[in-house]
């Protein structure tokens, strides 16, 4: 008899959302001077959350502004010490709600619960705990006895892990004692705007952290500020390198952290189960909107059928649906353009001659799905093997010796991450050696950690976040 | 997986006896499985426990779960009073409520067999019991052997042998073998559960081998632990033999059955471990023919749970009896 799990769903009623939203500056939410309004919605169910402003350029004058003062007056001058204590308690104040902003991230986003719940809020908390540490070591971080923080940072940041990129970027910005203003993404902006709540409750300083909500006019904005000293960016290649063009001859110090279609090679004698497990989180951990996500399978040829088979019978125990079920594995696709994108490249993969595989599963009625899917005899030269479909959808090649494994995972324009699966640690090492990526996980995937420098290769983008090395791009 | 039961020399097509012909081919295949990785199995099992199980399906989990239970006493106290008692126990967990199902088995010591095997003629409620001087099985085969006869003889119908641990640690793979195949001869026509003791084997890569080694020596069950042993039955050990079962279904077309035993305490903890066999091999191993649960203490907390969910009071635990 089939063990069917009854409904679990965590509750809405812990989350708050106002019908609409100001912008947060100097410690303030204020009204927009010059902005539009625009909707952000519950991708699940396509019910509108609330109003939120698009900041005009008037707006982001203020916001730099409030920044620069703060920086000037108040928080570049602060002991490390007491930026640490500011950052202490906000990490606290993030763990204390960490269910209602992990309810809140999965009603604007999408994901699971179990995935905001267990890993988003979780690391969102470890980074500013791990930052505040920093705050008076800078002299220690091996960049020279006396760094000093840069200035104002202008920060925009994705819709895929939306509260957890926010502390990336503001964590180890406030550690090095600049100030921020930050961009959320369009479809994403309520926990930064819930962040905002918990630094008036923290009592920062007003104009340490901004939160200017909007869509890429207010992001380029705030990139070309010319009151902007640092700019932080994660997202894609193509915004990236619009950034890098409009940043090119100024004073600006630019970090990029953009797209990947990340190698995850497994080997003959890898332990299968878990590799299968790796493969799974490696592309449908967060329904695959992760820019070092394991797009790219290759196969050993003399396992390749074996893993497969096994992958497809994992695949069909993935519980896609409801992203407030505390079940639920895999959550809704971010927007109706995303899902878009992702359908036009899955058929390019149909219509190259891949083998399309996904596995039953009855997807809601409303709101962005897409059900996991797998391409089989996928080649380089197909389209869903080199371009990042930032989806649930997996291209599996296969290769027969370490050195082809390594030419394929390098021949691609990214070098964000990769994964490698064998029994063997001196081939972990050798293999790790070759790959030209930022990342490169052994048995395991998607894993991270605040002490642990993140960032890409080549068209991935350039500058580390996380660890000892994310300080670097916040002192000079 | 079926590739994993034909990449070892020597067994292709479901037949897989070339692998037992000698200790080389025996070795050379167990060491061909697949290795388990520790982090990883640990983080799937940690994983599933967090499934929430709610209202109808923790009705029906619960439910399932006191069906799975072999009731257990293994105690040098133990008394054909004792015995009498946890009989009754095993035919009305619950003498307040007729609804609540009977447990799958009991599992008592050879000389407690006699006590028991009338108390429980003709309920459907097994009769098991430990053999092949259980707990250690540091005894001469004969006397494993004529332990297992005497416990049939009596009435058992299924045996819970356990394995040479001393000769699968020192690489003696084939004598561990034809051990377990001397037992089964020896069982006749009673269930044979081989428990690996999992606690003593160390590691998953030896809990895999061990649990092939089992099957192909024709065990109708594999069982964690003895109970005596610290740790018993965990999540992710259970996780790896459930995954050998489904692998050797796969590879030669037999079932095999599985049952954690030793240190599993709470109804929540039963729930996740049929989590586990759900979302790990499937609705096929989802009944007392296939998992087992290997317990004392547990029985009462499902118990507690049942009532509470039927009624939505906690009631004490002194409304469920203690045997």
């Amino acid at each position: 008899m089939p063990f069917e799990y009854a409904p679990a769903p965590e509750s809405r009623s812990i989350v708050d959302i106002r019908p609409n939203y100001g912008l947060f500056i100097n410690g303030q939410f204020v009204d927009a001077k010059d902005g539009e309004l625009f909707k952000t919605v519950n991708p699940a169910t396509e019910e509108v959350l609330a109003e939120v402003v698009a900041a005009g350029q008037s707006d982001v004058d203020s916001a730099v502004a409030a920044a620069r003062s703060a920086y000037d007056n108040v928080w570049r001058d602060l002991p490390g010490r007491e930026r640490a204590k500011y950052l202490y308690r906000i990490a606290r104040l993030v763990q204390e709600r960490a269910r209602e902003l992990a309810v809140l991230e999965s009603i604007d986003n999408g994901k699971p619960i179990r995935e905001s719940r267990d890993v988003d809020l979780p690391l969102v908390a470890a980074h500013f705990f791990y930052y505040a540490g920093w705050a008076d070591k800078l002299p220690y971080a091996g960049l020279g006895p006396d760094p000093k923080p840069i200035g104002v940072a202008g920060q925009v940041i994705p819709w895929n892990f939306p509260l957890l990129m926010l502390a990336w970027k503001i964590a180890p910005a406030l550690a090095a004692g600049n100030t921020v203003v930050l961009k959320p993404a369009e479809t994403t902006p309520l926990t930064a705007l819930a962040f905002a709540e918990i630094c008036q409750q923290a009592d920062l300083p007003p104009g340490v952290v901004n939160i200017v909500t909007g869509a890429g006019d207010t992001g380029r904005m705030l990139v070309e500020h010319p009151g902007v000293d640092k700019v932080a960016f994660t997202g894609s290649t193509e915004v990236g390198r619009a950034i890098a063009r409009s940043l090119a001859g100024t004073r600006k110090r630019l970090t990029l952290e953009l797209g990947g279609k990340a190698a995850n090679i497994v080997f003959d004698d890898a332990p299968v189960d878990q590799a299968v497990e790796g493969i799974v989180n490696g592309i449908f951990f967060n329904q695959g909107h992760v820019c070092c996500a394991g797009s790219r399978l290759l196969l050993q040829e003399s396992v390749a059928e074996e893993v497969l088979e096994s992958l497809k019978r994992r695949m069909a125990r993935l519980r896609v649906g409801d992203p407030l079920d505390k079940n639920t594995d895999i959550g809704a696709i971010n927007s109706a353009a995303q899902l878009a994108k992702i359908r036009e490249l899955s058929d390019i993969g149909s219509a190259e001659g891949a083998e399309r595989w996904s596995p039953p599963c009855q997807l809601p009625d409303r709101g962005f799905w897409f059900a996991p899917t797998i391409f089989t005899g996928v080649s380089q030269a197909h389209r869903i093997a080199r371009e990042e479909i930032f989806g649930p959808v997996l291209s599996v090649l296969t290769f027969r010796t370490p050195a082809e494994a390594v030419e394929k995972a390098n021949n691609t324009p990214y070098g964000l991450s990769a994964g490698i699966w064998t029994d063997k640690g001196s081939r972990i090492l050798a293999i790790a050696d070759k790959l030209r990526a930022g990342v490169v996980w052994a048995n395991t995937f998607n894993k991270f950690d605040p002490t642990s420098p993140f960032g890409g290769y080549k068209e991935s983008g350039y500058g580390r976040e996380g660890g000892r090395h994310g300080l670097e791009a916040y002192l000079v | 997986m079926t590739a994993t039961a034909t990449r070892p020399a020597g067994a292709a097509g479901g037949d897989l006896s070339a692998v037992t012909r000698s200790e080389a081919a025996l070795r050379t295949f167990l060491h061909g499985l697949p290795g388990v990785d520790q982090v990883g199995a640990e983080a799937r099992a940690a994983m599933l426990g967090t499934r929430s199980i709610k209202t109808t399906a923790k009705a029906w989990a619960l439910d399932l779960a006191i069906r799975m239970i072999d009731l257990t006493t293994l105690e040098g106290a133990d008394t054909p009073g004792k015995v009498t008692a946890l009989c009754a126990k095993a035919l009305r967990p619950d003498p307040a409520d007729p609804s609540c199902p009977r447990v799958a088995a009991l599992c008592v010591y050879p000389s407690m067999v006699p006590v028991a095997a009338p108390l429980l003629a003709g309920t459907g409620v097994h009769l098991a019991s430990v053999a092949t001087a259980f707990p250690s099985g540091q005894a001469p085969l004969p006397v494993k052997l004529e332990d297992t006869r005497a416990a049939v003889a009596a009435g058992a119908d299924e045996v819970d042998m356990v394995i040479n641990r001393g000769a699968f640690l020192s690489g003696r793979y084939l004598e561990v073998f034809d051990e377990i195949v001397a037992v089964k001869e020896a069982c006749g026509p009673a269930h044979l559960k081989v428990i690996l003791e999992t606690g003593e084997l160390a590691t998953y890569d030896n809990v895999r081998r061990a649990s092939w080694l089992a099957m192909l020596a024709g065990g109708d069950f594999i069982k964690t632990s003895t109970g005596k042993v610290h740790p018993a039955a965990t999540p992710p050990v259970t996780l790896v033999m459930l995954e050998a079962v489904r692998d050797f279904r796969a590879a030669t077309g037999r079932q095999v059955g599985v049952k954690p035993a030793g240190g599993i305490r709470t109804a929540k903890d039963a729930i996740k471990y049929l989590v586990l066999v759900n979302e790990t091999v499937g609705e096929d191993w989802l009944s007392p023919d296939w998992f087992r649960f290997g317990a004392s203490t547990l029985l009462n907390d499902l118990l507690m749970q049942r009532t509470k969910l039927a009624t939505g009071r906690y009631s004490g635990p002194d409304y469920f009896t203690l045997d």
